[in-house]
């Protein structure tokens, strides 16, 4: 884990490299973070990749986060790894609201890290986020037909109605 | 497949599934039985055909589904299609006090219990930065790795019974409910124990425990050279494995693939050793690895890691240290039963955490450990108050299977079969 000042240190070449690329940082239990603007994501990915002195080349996982009521409300969080080091940073883009209609969009980091393929349909799926370029952008876990993003945090909970014979006409739409 | 002009046999127009009139070919034979030993008279077969493997299938593991594209029997292509037994866990945890989501995310991997819930409590007492004490991190391992024992046998089994070797299922199931019963004896539980809380366990071992897992040591060795007698030398087990579903060390990585699946091409990487969780730091151990990585070089990986496990359990019946079991942090943990009866204050507590749960205060943690199929994280937010706000498990079942694609295309159906085997998915993690 980089400490705190390793962890400024590589915010300011980041922002050297990729100016404005990095939001704020912070620190805690031990483990730093990068909270980063969304549309130069593949930037700081592919510069902590390839970097000399970085290297983290290994994301063991992409999973997004609802932040409701803080602003900016989504976050993409990957955790990077350097595995000869045994590192772990994690990068968090900054995703706000765009509004009941839209939702809100980040390159897809699958050309990078093919392993991201999975997770990010996973967070598509679950969070509305969309991925510009991702090869196959449809849900993973949810039924394919599903309306609606349920890890939101203002989705409720116990809203999908559980069909028995004694409800089943009540139940709208029953039958397909 | 792109046809040719037509030009139908004459003698049976309009049949055009028979070449052998097209062809400048010498017609072997006059039935059809025989003619399909011509090269051309095969063409037919090489259309793609798209079929459906799953989602109940025997060698699935689960319900999982594949999406596959057969040129006769080769595969060309495969698509894993996943979500039939997705529950919401991640989405109901939050809606549960920090010590209830304990049972909901050790039933996601359900072979790998006490591992999705160290991902989990870990996690928690990394927010919380609490302490556990010694006693705890030994009885922790010990059941650990008595569970990367049983989910491996598991896997043994159905590994075995899908490549014929049918009296490996009985005997892997044999070994195993000896473990079950273990865990029964130190938790009262056989599966989905709740045995580990956040600061510690729930509960000391019960006297004569420490002697039936050196009971269980000392016989499962044997056990695993029986097993190994039975397949590692199998004329069939190594035709079917030896060389099959080779992947790159460097595409696993960039696929994320992480477990017996990563060391298998020879890659030392084990969490439990470089980065030494719980107290895997005391432990004498190695880290089984492979040199090529096909179907062979998994099953031998898994074999030699039971090994290793049982002398961690060994060593960790030896030095388990004396002293508490749990935390004493009354804000976190229960208070012993025996106080409430006396002390006010403890009364309160034991209100207190068992009404509305301990608070975290707002932070998030990652921490990873190292499961029987890779590496098993566990993200948790918490905003301040009893429930977490977010909770992610990155489960390595998951991850792994998008490498199940490069690992079965370009060969046989059977392969394919082999390979998932290998591969070892749980359908209750992948969906979660």
């Amino acid at each position: 884990m980089p400490d705190s000042p390793g962890l400024e240190l590589i915010a300011g070449e980041l922002n050297e490299a990729h100016p404005g690329s990095v939001l704020s940082t912070y620190h805690e239990h031990g483990q730093g973070c990068l909270v980063v603007d969304p549309e130069q994501v593949l930037d700081v990915l592919g510069w902590l990749r390839e970097a000399p002195g970085q290297e983290y080349r290994f994301l063991s996982s992409l999973h997004g986060v609802d932040y409701l009521p803080a602003e900016p409300r989504f976050g993409v969080v990957y955790e990077l790894l350097n595995m000869p080091r045994v590192e772990r940073l994690r990068i968090r883009a900054a995703l706000p609201d765009p509004g009941a209609e839209a939702l809100p969009e980040l390159p897809s980091s699958v050309e990078l890290f093919p392993t991201a393929e999975f997770q990010e349909r996973e967070v598509y799926d679950f969070f509305g986020i969309v991925f510009r370029g991702h090869p196959d952008l449809r849900r993973i876990l949810m039924p394919e037909e599903y309306v609606g993003w349920p890890q939101r945090r203002d989705f409720p909970i116990g809203g999908e109605p559980v069909i028995f014979t004694h409800n089943e006409r009540q139940v709208p739409r029953w039958y397909e | 497949m792109t046809e040719g002009p037509s030009t139908a046999s004459p003698h049976r127009p309009g049949l055009s599934r028979d070449r052998v009139a097209q062809t400048e070919a010498e017609v072997i034979g006059t039935s059809a039985i025989e003619r399909t030993a011509a090269p051309d008279a095969l063409e037919s077969e090489q259309e793609l055909f798209t079929i459906n493997m799953g989602p109940h299938h025997p060698a699935t593991h689960g319900v999982l589904r594949l999406l596959v594209s057969l040129q006769g029997e080769v595969v060309r292509d495969l698509k894993p299609i996943v979500g039939y037994v997705h529950t919401g866990i991640e989405k109901s945890c939050e809606d549960k006090s920090y010590w209830k989501v304990i049972p909901f995310v050790e039933r996601m991997d359900y072979l790998a219990y006490f591992f999705n819930m160290e991902a989990f409590c870990g996690c928690v007492e990394r927010l919380l930065e609490l302490e556990i004490p010694p006693r705890a991190n030994y009885l922790r391992v010990l059941h650990l790795e008595l569970n990367r024992i049983h989910s491996h046998l598991v896997w043994l089994g159905t590994t075995g019974l899908e490549l014929g070797a049918m009296s490996m299922f009985f005997y892997c199931f044999r070994d195993r409910d000896r473990i079950l019963d273990l865990f029964e004896m130190s938790s009262g539980q056989r599966m989905h124990t709740r045995y580990f809380q956040v600061g510690g366990v729930f509960e000391d071992v019960p006297a004569g425990f420490a002697r039936r897992v050196l009971d269980f040591c000392a016989e499962f060795r044997t056990r695993i050279d029986q097993y190994e007698a039975l397949l590692t030398n199998n004329e069939i087990f190594l035709q079917r494995t030896k060389g099959i579903g080779i992947v790159p060390r460097q595409r696993l990585i960039d696929l994320g693939v992480t477990g017996p699946l990563l060391r298998a091409t020879g890659e030392p990487w084990d969490l439990r050793k470089v980065d030494p969780y719980l107290a895997y730091g005391d432990f004498d151990f190695k880290v089984p690895v492979g040199t090529v990585g096909d179907g062979w070089d998994r099953y031998r990986v898994r074999m030699a890691e039971m090994r290793e496990s049982v002398g961690i359990i060994e060593q960790a019946i030896e030095g388990l240290p004396e002293g508490p079991w749990i935390a004493d942090d009354r804000k976190v943990v229960l208070p012993p039963r025996d106080e409430l009866s006396t002390s006010m204050e403890a009364l309160i507590h034991h209100f207190k955490l068992v009404t509305e749960g301990f608070r975290v205060p707002p932070g998030e943690a990652y921490y990873a450990v190292e499961s029987p199929r890779g590496e098993l994280g566990c993200f948790v937010l918490a905003d301040g108050s009893a429930k977490p706000a977010r909770v992610h498990i990155r489960d390595p079942s998951f991850v792994n299977l998008q490498a199940l694609r490069d690992m079965s295309v370009d060969g046989y159906v059977a392969d394919l079969i082999q390979n998932l085997a290998m591969l070892d998915p749980i359908l209750g993690g992948i969906d979660r």
